[in-house]
């Protein structure tokens, strides 16, 4: 077992630590940096997890469509495939122990003309060669009988039973909490404006000083391109894929009983309606190739191509509220695979490309990376078994604290509700507070807790819950 | 395994704002036993809680401020004898008057004889609204910019814009005068108001026939982008944004427990009696329509402790009738339900009525025919008394009203 260390966090305004330069450096706390972390914590290594912006998971993690994948439709043979087959069976066990929210509601690809139809059964063979054997074709009836709600013209769909929704915000918060009590060292608000490679070490000149590290790990998510510029290294582009999203209220929940994918075309993935674990319907996402890596607005024709797509596969999610409207980025780089590469030369492994299967495959692209730390250069040691966690649960169909008397009567904190929308209790934000890394701002508790992320966006308890974090900062 | 209180009792309100609180005032000082008030906020009261302006209070009180008629609407309920439970939630239906809660004390599980919804509306979030644009910090409604002024004396930011031309829209006015906000501009979609001595807020224009196209700016919101009817396009420069209005009754108890709603009003479909669908459950206040006056509301809870207490003593739930329904411009009427019962309806227009003709008719034939001698704007609702309710045929098919 991996000793436990007392937490380094490092924030704006706060001194970087002296001592040896870092084994490892990890560039970038999204879903995959904070694996990659997690999964250098089991060695005996001194990491260092460094992230530009004051929270983790704060760029595409936060914003992308919650789905773990099966990998039913990767390209077979292509690292991406195999990391997405292995992430997820990785992932889906990692959440059952550590109480990651996790529905397995299945998935239908509705085929809605002959076209789409005519291309099910080949879909279901790449399935069978990815290794999904559980996949299979349903007639209209058989479809309309699954999902009543479905407009009106469809004609058949297949079934991949094993996709799932997972929480994207706790399962990068569950990474970074386990790295950091075993001991790797994060640093917020810390962006890498330069770096040095000299005599086998790196020098990180950074927003908050300089920091040393033997190796460097590029997990830039969107900006993994610059970084390895600043080595040097222009070996690709990130070309930002925006994906706008919409919301709809836990009143529409019972419209939609699977993740309702289209047929995939040579424009991608598709528009897809599906549960989230929270209990909400979502919509989305469309996808706009755009240059400012920066653009995470919607926009007035992207919420109406959304809609026009949504009344056609579920008429009736149109007449529901709509609780918030978001939009990410994913990190394409023109390339349909991954990008993860060692550097022996430069002590360097990029782990680029990493696409809308990020969430699903990071603790597969995390056991990779690490896999490459020999090659490139780095002796990685005898690996160790982590001290386990269990997080907050936030998913609906887990028990929430508000209905569980045991709980209220050992702490009464949690029979009194803050957010009336999403039932979060003044026990749960005390706690959220009161942890390994906790919130800074309304987004980051909200993350955490759920707290303020209702219908009313705030109309109730906004204002209580900046109270809260305006409290809480030193 | 989760184990719950069971208790009874005459009567549950769910809400104390205006009108949960009339309502177990009423049926308290009508002598019925126990009648209980769950509130799921610290504090009873409902939105006055938060509105530091005058204009509540009753004959009796005289001019209050928000908070003085909270507490004065509090204190009616609890000296007629009501229960009111503050920091209590219910949290779902165990059966037709039967509703869970949780609490600090624990979870219970409550049956009434009847059931009284007064949960109050909300106004329309940003995203609600479609609003595009980045997610700034600096987004507000009405309710939530009022709790961080007035309960919580918080920073809210130095140029502001309020979206919306209704009276709450001069309240979110104050509100920022109060915090010491400057206001840029308010903004509506609507015309000007013909011979308008409309009161400027603060010497802000009112930009009329605009809409709100986006907001600008991360983190922290820079402006808001509008869009003049005839193309005319601009930002608005701005720390701060007000989304006020766009009422919308928050209704989830009301649909979890399966009461239909009315489509205009999106609040539980109610006769004149503030009879639901559900035999012994009742709804009154902004649940029903959103968007009333406490004055309203508290009117409502009161005229629901007759029916309530007809409904205790004999068990009877007459039969619904055909619902009322409106075409446009008009936009919701409640009550919607035929019914027994008399007093008056409410009706809002989406756009300016002068001297409308109103036409009320069932199947093809006209029951009523009456014509304001008044403009109508829109955003407030206006009155027509129920005299032509008793001609309704029970049995027949929705009523429909409609401007001739």
């Amino acid at each position: 077992m991996v000793a436990a260390t007392t937490p380094t966090v490092t924030r704006a305004g706060e001194p970087l630590p002296d001592g040896p330069p870092y084994d490892v450096t990890v560039i970038g706390a999204g879903v995959v940096g904070t694996a990659i972390a997690r999964e250098l914590a089991r060695h005996p290594l001194r990491t260092a997890l460094v992230e530009a912006t004051d929270d983790i998971a704060n760029g595409t993690s936060k914003a992308n469509t919650a789905i773990l994948h099966t990998g039913f439709d990767a390209v077979p043979g292509t690292l991406e495939a195999r990391l997405v087959r292995e992430g997820q069976r990785l992932l889906a066990g990692y959440a059952a122990r550590t109480g990651i929210p996790v529905e397995p509601v299945g998935a239908l690809l509705v085929a809605w003309d002959r076209e789409q139809l005519d291309a099910l059964p080949g879909l279901l063979a790449k399935a069978e060669r990815n290794g999904h054997h559980a996949a299979r074709l349903l007639d209209a009836e058989e479809t309309a009988a699954r999902e009543p709600h479905l407009g009106p013209g469809a004609l058949g769909a297949l079934e991949i039973p094993d996709e799932a929704v997972i929480c994207p915000w706790t399962t990068p918060l569950a990474y970074a909490t386990q790295a950091v009590r075993a001991g790797v060292h994060l640093h917020l608000d810390c962006p890498v404006r330069d770096l040095a490679y000299d005599d086998g070490l790196h020098t990180l000149t950074t927003g908050r000083g300089t920091l040393r590290s033997r190796l460097l790990i590029n997990a830039a998510g969107l900006h993994a391109d610059a970084v390895d510029r600043l080595l040097g290294l222009d070996t690709f582009t990130v070309r930002p894929r925006r994906g706008q999203l919409i919301v709809f209220d836990k009143l529409a929940r019972d419209l939609v009983h699977h993740i309702l994918l289209p047929v995939p075309t040579a424009a991608g993935k598709g528009v897809l309606v599906a549960p989230t674990v929270f209990g909400n319907v979502l919509l989305g996402p469309t996808a706009e190739d755009i240059d400012d890596k920066t653009a995470t607005e919607s926009t007035a024709e992207g919420l109406a191509l959304l809609r026009e797509k949504g009344r056609r596969v579920l008429p009736r999610l149109l007449d529901e509220e709509v609780t918030a409207v978001y939009a990410g980025l994913r990190a394409a780089t023109g390339q349909e695979d991954y990008r993860i590469t060692a550097h022996p030369d430069r002590g360097l492994i990029t782990v680029g490309g990493i696409r809308s299967t990020g969430l699903t495959a990071s603790m597969a692209i995390a056991a990779y990376v690490v896999s490459l730390l020999p090659e490139a250069g780095l002796d990685p040691g005898e690996p160790g078994e982590l001290a386990p966690l269990t997080m907050p649960n936030l998913g609906e169909a887990g028990g929430r604290p508000y209905l569980d008397a045991a709980l209220i009567a050992r702490d009464p904190a949690h029979g009194t509700v803050v957010c009336h929308c999403e039932r979060v209790t003044e026990g749960e934000i005390r706690d959220a507070f009161a942890s390994t890394l906790p919130p800074r701002s309304a987004e980051g508790l909200a993350r955490r807790t759920r707290a303020g992320n209702g219908r009313c966006q705030g109309f109730h308890c906004g204002a209580a819950l900046r109270a809260r974090i305006e409290e809480a900062r030193p | 395994m989760t184990t719950r209180r069971e208790r009874r009792v005459d009567v549950l309100v769910v809400g104390a704002g205006p009108a949960g609180l009339a309502a177990a005032a009423g049926l308290a000082a009508a002598g019925v036993p126990d009648v209980e008030v769950l509130e799921r906020e610290q504090q009873a009261g409902g939105i006055p809680r938060h509105c530091a302006h005058g204009g509540f209070g009753t004959r009796r009180t005289g001019d209050l401020g928000g908070p003085a008629y909270a507490l004065h609407c509090a204190a009616e309920a609890t000296m007629a004898g009501a229960t009111l439970r503050t920091g209590v939630t219910v949290t779902g239906w165990a059966g037709p008057r039967t509703l869970d809660a949780t609490g600090p004390g624990g979870l219970e599980r409550i049956t009434a004889r009847a059931v009284v919804l007064a949960t109050g509306a909300r106004e329309r979030p940003r995203a609600a609204r479609l609003v595009p644009g980045t997610r700034p910090t600096g987004v507000y409604t009405t309710g939530e910019l009022q709790q961080a002024v007035h309960l919580h004396h918080q920073h809210v930011g130095t140029r502001a814009v309020v979206v919306g031309d209704e009276p709450v829209a001069l309240a979110a006015a104050d509100t920022l005068r109060t915090a010491g906000v400057h206001l840029v501009a308010r903004v509506t979609e609507h015309p000007p108001r013909p011979f308008a001595a409309v009161r400027q807020a603060g010497g802000a224009p009112l930009l009329t026939r605009t809409t709100v196209t986006a907001l600008t700016g991360r983190p922290r919101l820079t402006g808001v982008r509008v869009r003049h009817e005839y193309g005319r396009t601009t930002t608005l420069a701005c720390d701060t944004v007000v989304f006020t209005a766009d009422w919308i009754p928050d209704h989830e108890l009301a649909r979890r427990g399966g009461l239909p709603l009315d489509p205009g009003t999106k609040g539980p479909a109610h006769d004149p009696a503030y009879r639901t669908r559900e035999p012994g459950v009742f709804a009154v206040g902004n649940l029903l329509h959103g968007g009333e006056s406490a004055a309203t509301a508290a009117r409502e809870g009161r005229a629901v402790t007759g029916p309530v207490l007809r409904h205790l003593a004999t068990g009877a739930w007459p039969a619904g009738g055909p619902p009322l329904t409106v075409t446009p411009p008009l936009e919701w009427i409640a009550p919607n339900l035929a019914g027994p019962g008399g007093g008056r309806f409410l009706l809002r227009t989406g756009r300016r009525l002068t001297a409308p003709l109103l036409v009320v008719s069932q199947d093809g034939t006209p029951l009523h025919r009456r014509r304001l001698a008044r403009s109508v704007p829109p955003g407030s609702s206006f009155a027509l008394t129920a005299a032509w309710l008793e001609r309704v045929a029970p049995d027949g098919g929705a009523v429909c009203l409609r401007i001739a």
